[in-house]
């Protein structure tokens, strides 16, 4: 593995480490109820008499909302994935070609 | 940071769709622009734009015990500067708002303001005064990504502020309350934001160096050797 791809495979790493700590030492009785929600409670117990003037149009239950949340994240990473490849074929094509701007090897 | 909708009184929600609207059309004529002016780049306005997207639906617990997601938005302030994110992050709320109920259309213009109007210049500023004081491309990544993720979480607790003064300690106090809810819960997910954008900037590198010297992001001409 190249130093490069060490580094990589280091900060995915870090992230996920970053992630976990919070389930393994605050424990797994915690919620982790998402921070706007509780704006919205902060909001709810200091003015009750607020009336939310504006409701949405559509708006999915819990368990449905939390696939749909997966589903975007999904559909970003595959269109990601896809990027990165085209990107990749064109530089390796350009790299390919004589007369080729890019001097770069593959 | 996203401000649940009809949770921002009418004049409210109004104001920041005024303040917002101009940036978010000046980002559209931006990202027109550049496609026009450099239709190579095409594919990496794509790839800030997914970014943004991944990264506003993962929902990472914190050390607070609560949970809240990363913006994504300073990739492309980097690489494109931050108008074409005003478009981009809106289209990605919007998203959220009409198909989620997460966020919502009253409060559309607040939540771009935070995300993709303030996050952004953040992350262009910071990322420019790294370069200016001789940092390498990584650190002002990581810093810029990571700044610009807590300014967004507390734009939102100003605006939260703005609307919702605190009796006694008014709207200072409740800058402070909204303040504890998501800038303190967001530190170490600014954190993982900043390393995932400086791993994406360096996937990046390697599938598209010619494109990336010609945005100014890599100044050397030899990207095979590039250490970053």
């Amino acid at each position: 593995m190249s130093r490069s791809t060490l580094v990589n495979w280091l900060l995915v790493l870090a992230v996920l480490v970053i992630a976990v700590i919070p389930l393994v030492f605050i424990g797994s009785d915690t919620e982790f109820g998402g921070a706007d929600g509780l704006a919205v409670e902060q909001i709810e117990a200091d003015h009750p008499d607020y009336e939310p003037w504006f409701t949405p149009l559509f708006e999915p239950e819990a368990e449905t909302a939390s696939t749909l949340f997966a589903l975007q994240a999904a559909i970003g990473a595959g269109f990601l994935g896809y990027l990165f490849g085209t990107l990749n074929a064109r530089r390796r094509l350009a790299a390919a070609r004589p007369d080729s701007r890019l001097d770069d090897p593959a | 940071m996203h401000i649940a909708e009809g949770y921002l009184p009418p004049l409210h929600a109004a104001a920041w769709t005024v303040v917002a609207a101009p940036f978010v059309v000046h980002g559209a004529r931006a990202v027109v622009r550049q496609v026009r002016e450099d239709p190579d780049t095409k594919l990496l306005l794509g790839a800030a734009g997914a970014f943004t997207f991944v990264l506003s639906a993962l929902k990472i617990p914190s050390v607070t015990g609560s949970s809240s997601h990363p913006t994504g938005t300073g990739l492309g302030a980097i690489l494109f500067r931050p108008p074409v994110m005003a478009l981009l992050g809106t289209v990605v709320l919007l998203f959220q708002a009409l198909l989620i109920a997460h966020g919502g259309i009253t409060t559309l213009g607040a939540n771009a303001f935070s995300m993709a109007i303030v996050g952004p210049w953040v992350a262009y500023g910071v990322y420019r005064l790294v370069g200016r004081l001789g940092g390498g491309l990584s650190v002002g990544v990581f810093l810029a990504a990571s700044l610009a993720d807590l300014a967004t979480y507390s734009t939102t607790s100003v605006q939260l502020a703005l609307a919702y003064p605190d009796a006694t300690s008014g709207v200072l106090g409740s800058i402070v309350k909204f303040g504890t809810i998501f800038s303190i819960t967001q530190i170490p997910l600014a954190v993982c934001e900043g390393l995932l954008t400086v791993l994406i900037v360096r996937l990046l590198i390697k599938v598209s160096p010619e494109e990336l010297r010609r945005l100014g992001v890599l100044r050397t001409p030899a990207p095979a050797q590039q250490e970053v």
